[in-house]
């Protein structure tokens, strides 16, 4: 029997997941392909993070608004089963330039329509009883929430009724004699659609080839801790000030700076390492006793609390820190939705939209030029 | 050189846990040369098969309660001997929780004081010899959380650790060789064990299987048990199974039924059996957290090692249970095999394994066994039909079966992890060591290593700190 539909989408990640989603609501029929199970690769082992806190001005903080609305809309309708949280985020300083350097953050944030308020130092236990004393202050985001990210990738799928074939894995994006994508190869038989959406996340770069055409998407490793469940003591998602610049650099060497938040099921989450190692799973001491000492710096009471368990992920990182998104002009019918670095369960609802809005041919309603999938050169592989 | 200036330049060899492979591999290595460290989370040495009662309650016959008296006195008496001679440390109400390094730059055993588990230890060696057992495998069934159902091996350890008696009447259930010893333990203690309810039929396997039929000694042991469960009026129910516990407050009955050739439950075979306390197991799983963690390859469930019980990481050993499950005596003679090679090449030289050839010898026939007990004592094939929408599979998070079988139905998941991620079955606090069978089987997806960084839970102010000694260094 001969499989077609309208797209295939690679990739049962979130951002697959919203983009099967918004597709099948504009009337596509899609099937979305993976070769492990839904939620199996950097999706699995996040924090859910939906945050526009951490983002200057720009198309990313752009992409990161109308995503927020979205996920807000979704939350209507999905109510408790993704674990929809819209706790808020609190960034503090520790001294008084990183907390002049944050205000200057927050105000050019504010100016691109970002919730954003000043918190002075005698007002930051009003919101974070356990917060560690002599802080400088801090910048409170309203708009910052957070999903389940795993239940939030399988209940869109679920929701957005396209088909779902997992354990299937993408040997080959067909190509006409034109050069136009006319669907994909499966080491369970060809699926034929005039449309693939590469949403394979860190490993886009390598669907990217089999379709003939270049994508740098590298994995940039990080590490989460996990508490034992406790009584809700930290209300938002809290980090220090310097986790802005480690999230925008290019350094490969580790960097961590604490982030802390409690979540509904009761344990408190910590983050956020990041390093460049290639796809190393092995566990590094060094890297989960720095997520720990800044965890405690911030939050002194979590120092008896025990870390129960950690995981690793690997970020799909770009060069430039842009996630590739939209059409790819080397081989028409394929597009991008991939390499958000560590954004992609937050951006995933903007990104969704926009590619059902390129796919049914209709005009985005965000520029996609800063997302250019061809933008670090046009070379074929 | 005096002896003891050549014992304080020796490498040191750290073993962690204390049972019958712990303790062997310890006194081998000493005796070959090595200076040791063994590391154990229990006050006393002996593991869970040479558990002994806690000092003070009196027991007057404790030794009636153990098989292998003389093996576990002769190696008591090594530790002494050992101890006294400084070649053996023995740290005791140690908690591992990580081991860290590499053989270039020694390794680093991360421990926590017990029993509060707050105050951490590091333990520096040359080498790691993992010898951290088994724990229980436990299949769910409706009803199976009331209190009065305890595991066949915490029923054993109350036996022999606390003497205490579980309860007044008991029903011994599940599969495999343990619950042979539960049962008569329970009888000699004085409960009356209304049944012993085994799924699989060791009998017919027996004949079947030269393995077993190659350890004479093991099925006397075999026949010495049914003998007991005779004279104390157990009666024995094979390829039977508890297929419900009923109970208000606490347990009241079993509900036990045939299976039929294929597994599943013959139709009109249930009946109810009256106990308040339910001893079950479906055999044992391998310890290989810190495995794990130091990047050792896993064959299926348990640690791969060599010939010389080698892991696939330089400077790291391992045996008895954690590298498969077969009993106190194929510990011994792996923990024999590794403490010897240990010695030699921290030594800097290649053994002839012809100096161990004796306990290599008893560890191919043990070996087969063991696979052969496996094949025979398996879980029924169809438990999971037993296991209602309704009962709790993983305790710790309270996660019903019907929630996993949605999260496969609905939601996609088709492994262990993704239904964890979907339902938090695997989640709390013991991290999905007594679920993760259940899950599997439920979802019908095949087990897979959990990678878990840490053994048990970490104080995040211990973690904070731990291993800068090393960095140090």
């Amino acid at each position: 029997m001969r499989l077609t539909c309208d797209a295939v989408v690679i990739g049962a990640g979130m951002v697959g997941a919203a983009c099967a989603l918004y597709a099948s609501r504009a009337g596509l029929d899609v099937i979305v392909v993976d070769r492990g199970p839904v939620a199996g690769g950097t999706t699995g082992a996040g924090e859910g993070n939906l945050l526009v806190s951490d983002k200057e001005p720009g198309p990313e903080l752009e992409l990161a608004l109308l995503s927020g609305r979205l996920w807000a809309g979704l939350a209507g309708e999905l109510g408790d089963r993704i674990e929809y949280e819209p706790k808020g985020g609190l960034v503090v300083a520790a001294g008084p330039e990183g907390l002049a350097a944050l205000e200057r953050f927050a105000a050019g944030q504010r100016a691109a329509g970002v919730l954003a308020e000043d918190v002075a130092a005698d007002r930051l236990r009003d919101l974070e009883p356990y917060l560690a004393p002599g802080l400088a202050g801090g910048v409170r985001y309203p708009q910052d929430a957070q999903v389940m990210p795993a239940l939030a990738a399988a209940h869109l799928l679920r929701a957005g009724g396209a088909r779902l074939s997992t354990g299937r894995t993408v040997t080959e994006v067909l190509r006409d004699a034109g050069g136009a994508v006319r669907g994909v190869r499966t080491d369970r038989g060809d699926i034929h659609a005039p449309a693939v959406v590469n949403a394979a996340g860190t490993w886009g770069g390598e669907v990217a080839a089999r379709a003939g055409v270049r994508l740098p998407v590298l994995p940039r490793r990080g590490f989460v801790l996990v508490t034992e469940p406790l009584p809700r003591r930290v209300r938002h998602k809290v980090y220090a000030a310097d986790y802005v610049a480690d999230v925008a650099s290019d350094s490969a060497a580790l960097q961590t700076s604490p982030v802390v938040e409690g979540t509904a099921a009761g344990p408190v989450l910590i983050g956020a390492s990041r390093e460049r190692v290639g796809f190393d799973r092995s566990f590094s001491l060094p890297a989960v006793r720095a997520l720990a000492a800044g965890a405690t710096r911030l939050f002194p009471f979590l120092s008896g609390v025990r870390a129960m368990r950690g995981y690793v992920g690997f970020r799909p990182y770009l060069p430039d820190h842009l996630p590739a998104i939209g059409p790819d002009p080397r081989a028409p019918g394929l597009f991008h939705a991939c390499g958000h670095e560590g954004a992609g369960i937050g951006l995933a609802t903007g990104t969704g939209r926009l590619i059902a809005q390129v796919l049914s041919g209709r005009t985005p309603e965000l520029d996609l030029t800063p997302f250019r999938p061809e933008r670090f050169g046009e070379e074929a592989l | 050189m005096t002896d003891t200036s050549r014992r304080e330049r020796s490498p040191r060899l750290a073993v962690i846990g204390a049972g019958p492979a712990g303790l062997a591999a310890a006194l081998a290595a000493a005796r070959h040369g090595l200076r040791v460290t063994l590391i154990d989370a229990a006050p006393e040495a002996g593991g869970q098969f040479y558990r002994q009662p806690a000092a003070g309650l009196g027991a007057r016959r404790p030794q009636a309660l153990h098989h292998r008296r003389r093996s576990w006195e002769r190696l008591r008496a090594g530790l002494d001997r050992q101890i006294t001679a400084g070649l053996v440390t023995h740290l005791r109400d140690h908690h591992v929780w990580c081991v860290t390094g590499a053989q270039r730059s020694g390794f680093t055993v991360h421990a926590l004081l017990g029993p509060e588990q707050e105050q951490p230890v590091e333990v520096r060696a040359d080498a790691v010899l993992l010898a951290t057992g088994g724990y229980e495998k436990v299949l769910p069934f409706p009803g199976w959380t009331l209190p009065g159902v305890v595991t066949a091996g915490g029923a054993q350890a109350m036996l022999k650790g606390g003497l205490v008696l579980p309860g007044r009447t008991a029903v011994v259930a599940g599969t495999g060789p343990l619950l042979l010893p539960v049962a008569t333990g329970l009888a000699a203690a004085g409960a009356r064990v209304a049944a012993l309810v085994e799924s699989a039929d060791p009998r017919a396997v027996v004949r079947r299987s030269p393995a077993l039929a190659a350890q004479p000694h093991k099925l006397a042991e075999g026949a010495r048990y049914a003998a007991r469960l005779l004279r104390h009026g157990v009666r024995t129910l094979v390829h039977h199974a508890v297929v419900e516990a009923h109970g208000d407050q606490r347990l009241e009955a079993v509900t036990v039924a045939a299976l039929d050739a294929t597994g599943r439950v013959g139709p009109g075979t249930r009946r109810r059996i009256g106990c308040d306390t339910l001893a079950v197991g479906h055999g044992m799983l391998p310890h290989t957290d810190l495995a794990e963690a130091l990047g050792c390859r896993l064959d299926g469930a348990a640690v791969h090692v060599d010939d010389e019980q080698r892991t696939d990481v330089p400077g790291v050993w391992a045996a008895g249970e954690a590298t498969g499950i077969g009993g106190a005596e194929l510990a011994l003679a792996e923990g024999h095999i590794a403490g010897r090679s240990a010695a030699v090449r921290l030594s800097g030289r290649e053994p002839d394994p012809r100096g161990w050839a004796g306990a290599a010898r008893i560890r191919a026939g043990l070996r087969r066994f063991a696979a052969a007990m496996d094949d025979a004592y398996a879980p029924p094939a169809h438990w999971a039909e037993q296991v209602t929408d309704d009962t709790v599979v993983c305790r710790c998070e309270e996660v019903t079966g019907g929630t996993v079988r949605r999260a496969v139905t609905e939601l996609g998941a088709g492994d262990v992890r993704t239904v964890k991620l979907l339902t938090r079955a695997g989640m709390g606090w013991c991290q999905g060591r007594m679920c993760g069978p259940a899950v599997a089987g439920l979802a019908g997806c095949p087990e897979t290593a959990a990678r878990r960084p840490f053994a048990r839970p970490v104080p995040l102010g211990v973690l904070a700190r731990a291993g800068t000694t090393e960095d140090e260094q």
